[in-house]
């Protein structure tokens, strides 16, 4: 055993931009090249670790975009143009940079496909991210569980993923997305047009008699106004999981 | 401070790094207030020099954790009466 890796410890990696891809003018994707990726499941994150030239780090976390099938670690991340972190990884990276990073981390905020029972995505702004590899992992496993995402952005620029959501919607697997413009629709816009409340979870959700697995992500807010919502709308809270970022995603 | 609050997932790497398993599906319970539930439904203030973990019920301070960005980590949780660990 001399020289291997404590069992189980997260250690921090070097990893190469493989390739960047633009989501929005605010999101960018980037997929790495991890030769040691020990695998992950859907809602899992990283934690990436900038060190500057006189030794200051910086630590964020950020979710894993992609499916555990996919066989590639793909991060999404949004731009806040305060940040410390996120500007330098939407602006300044090229493909073939080393980022630092360790995970994946968590196992609270995950999705593998085997709990039964309807599920109910609802994601606030890049609180989309842990979401999109739930329903990638999803469609890659293709047993049917009803799945609905509720996905709420201020504006249409501002949805990630928005035709890869439709096509997974059209598969016809169990899987709909739906979607709310909180702040500007544009013409002839078909989704939702208002803030998720407990109105718009009753019409876009489960009853609660499904004993539907409810997953929420996005700023505090968001995320506590909806938990909160849904605990009132009679789902077990025990149903309900949650992930925040505030201001320190940045 | 609301806007400020995180979660359990938020402490996750730091408390991997030290405990060396997964920790947000660990089950707690609060020593102030006796409440049960997982690390990862705990609410985080990860703005201090280290990171806070508090009770989501009560919010009195479960687990402090700080480190020195190298290779040490200190870990205080008296606010945790136990910590029960399924693998």
């Amino acid at each position: 055993m001399a020289g291997a890796a404590v069992l189980g410890r997260l250690t921090w990696q070097l990893c190469e931009v493989a390739e960047l891809v633009e989501e929005t003018p605010q999101v960018k994707t980037l997929v790495l090249g991890a030769p040691d990726w020990p695998g992950h499941r859907a809602g899992q994150h990283v934690d990436v670790r900038l060190t500057a030239e006189d030794g200051y780090q910086a630590q964020r976390s950020y979710s894993i975009a992609s499916a555990p099938e996919e066989g590639r670690l793909a991060l999404t991340v949004e731009r806040l143009a305060d940040g410390e972190v996120s500007p330098y990884l939407a602006d300044v990276l090229v493909v073939g940079d080393k980022l630092e990073l360790r995970g994946p981390i968590g196992g609270y905020f995950v999705w593998d496909g085997e709990e039964g029972g309807p599920v109910l995505l609802v994601g606030g702004g890049s609180g989309v991210v842990p979401l999109m590899a739930m329903a990638r992992h999803h469609a890659a496993l293709g047993n049917g569980t009803p799945m609905r995402l509720l996905y709420s952005a201020k504006r249409l620029d501002d949805v990630i993923y928005r035709k890869e959501l439709e096509e997974l919607a059209a598969r016809g697997d169990g899987f709909e997305a739906f979607f709310t413009l909180t702040r500007d629709q544009p013409e002839g816009w078909q989704g939702f047009g208002r803030r998720v409340d407990r109105a718009l979870l009753a019409k876009v959700g489960w009853p609660a008699a499904d004993d539907p697995h409810a997953f929420v992500c996005g700023p505090t807010g968001f995320v506590e106004a909806v938990a909160s919502a849904l605990v009132e709308s009679g789902l077990s809270p025990g149903r309900i999981k949650t992930e925040r970022f505030g201001p320190t995603g940045g | 401070m609301q806007d400020m609050r995180l979660d359990g997932n938020a402490a996750a790497g730091d408390l991997e790094q030290i405990f060396a398993f997964e920790v947000t599906t660990a089950i707690g319970t609060c020593a102030n207030c006796g409440a049960v539930g997982a690390v990862g439904g705990t609410n985080v203030y990860a703005q201090a020099p280290g990171i806070v973990v508090r009770c989501p019920a009560c919010e009195g301070v479960l687990i402090r954790v700080a480190h020195d960005g190298d290779s040490r980590y200190w870990l205080e949780m008296t606010g945790v009466r136990s910590l029960e660990v399924r693998r």
